[in-house]
């Protein structure tokens, strides 16, 4: 009874590293998948991306409206709550802070919602000047059912559960409400360099 | 039509309720795989042996198997167990036979 995730092997144990935050391992070439649920299966025709808050719609995107964004190009190291990191992580979308040019806003903090019902919350400033994107390609590939494509969100200075995978709608709000994991006791917040696990760390 | 079962890895992994019945045997005094659940969701009803188990997840998540809905979520976590029933809205759990009658009997449920 020790373990409710079943465990995925340590492929290899570096030694500490500056890039390693505390209490994570390097997981290597895999790429674990920890799924709540079923996988969503949105068919391209049927899927877009919104932004919208408390009052509606602000901007929506079709698939192909959103192919035609501005696109970048990053590779980051990503680090799960349940304790694997990989580096080096190769994906390509849209940055969030294109996605929210033409949004005025004041909020103070976004709610993510995914097709599957998974949400998750964070500060606006968090997914803004160049550290967040909605991207729909890994190491060159359409990104997989699996690891959330379509597209799924990119916060990767953030525990993993925050690049919500199935990604649909951002809403902006001015207060922070607590998505799936956050109201499991996980972080409100979930910076892996201060090790914010869980609500209390 | 494809099975996509076979195909997707995530669904491969899935198990059936029974395998909560471990951890929440550390929770309940009887075997609730074998209680019924409403889902808060969709209303219906099914055994919680026979819900979706994703035990990959940071916690292990029960799904209706109607309509996939998150039913409960139970985790382990610094010597304590966290559970939220939210998903169900009514568990009815078979008394075992060896503590039934006692003070509350069928009857006091009825109105009038």
């Amino acid at each position: 009874m020790s373990v409710l995730s079943r465990g995925f092997g340590r492929a290899r144990t570096r030694p500490a590293d500056d890039r390693l935050p505390p209490g994570q391992y390097d997981v290597g070439n895999s790429f674990p998948v920890l799924s709540a649920g079923p996988t969503p299966h949105t068919p391209l025709a049927r899927w877009d991306f919104g932004i919208d808050d408390e009052g509606g719609e602000l901007r929506r995107w079709s698939w192909e409206e959103f192919q035609a964004l501005p696109r970048e190009a990053v590779t980051v190291d990503i680090h799960c709550v349940t304790k694997w990191s990989k580096f080096d992580t190769r994906w390509e979308g849209v940055a969030i802070d294109t996605l929210l040019r033409d949004v005025p806003t004041t909020a103070s903090h976004v709610l993510a919602s995914c097709d599957g019902g998974y949400t998750t919350n964070m500060p606006l400033p968090d997914l803004v000047n160049g550290r967040a994107w909605v991207v729909d390609t890994f190491e060159g590939q359409p990104l997989a059912p699996e690891h959330g494509g379509p597209a799924r969100l990119l916060v990767p200075h953030l525990y993993f559960w925050k690049s919500a995978k199935w990604l649909r709608r951002l809403t902006l709000a001015h207060h922070d409400q607590p998505g799936f994991w956050e109201t499991f006791g996980y972080h409100i917040y979930g910076d892996p360099w201060r090790e914010q696990r869980y609500s209390g760390d | 039509m494809t099975d996509p079962v076979t195909l997707d890895p995530i669904a491969a992994r899935r198990l059936d309720g029974n395998a909560a019945g471990g951890i929440l045997a550390e929770v309940f005094a009887v075997d609730v795989t074998a209680a019924r659940s409403r889902c808060a969701g969709c209303g219906a009803t099914s055994m919680l042996g026979a819900h979706h188990v994703y035990a990959d997840a940071p916690a292990m998540v029960l799904r209706c198997p109607s309509c996939t809905g998150m039913v409960l979520r139970v985790g382990m976590r610094e010597g304590r167990i966290l559970l939220d029933l939210s998903g169900s809205r009514l568990l009815e759990i078979p008394m075992p036979a060896s503590s039934g009658g006692g003070p509350a009997t069928e009857d006091d449920g009825e109105l009038g």
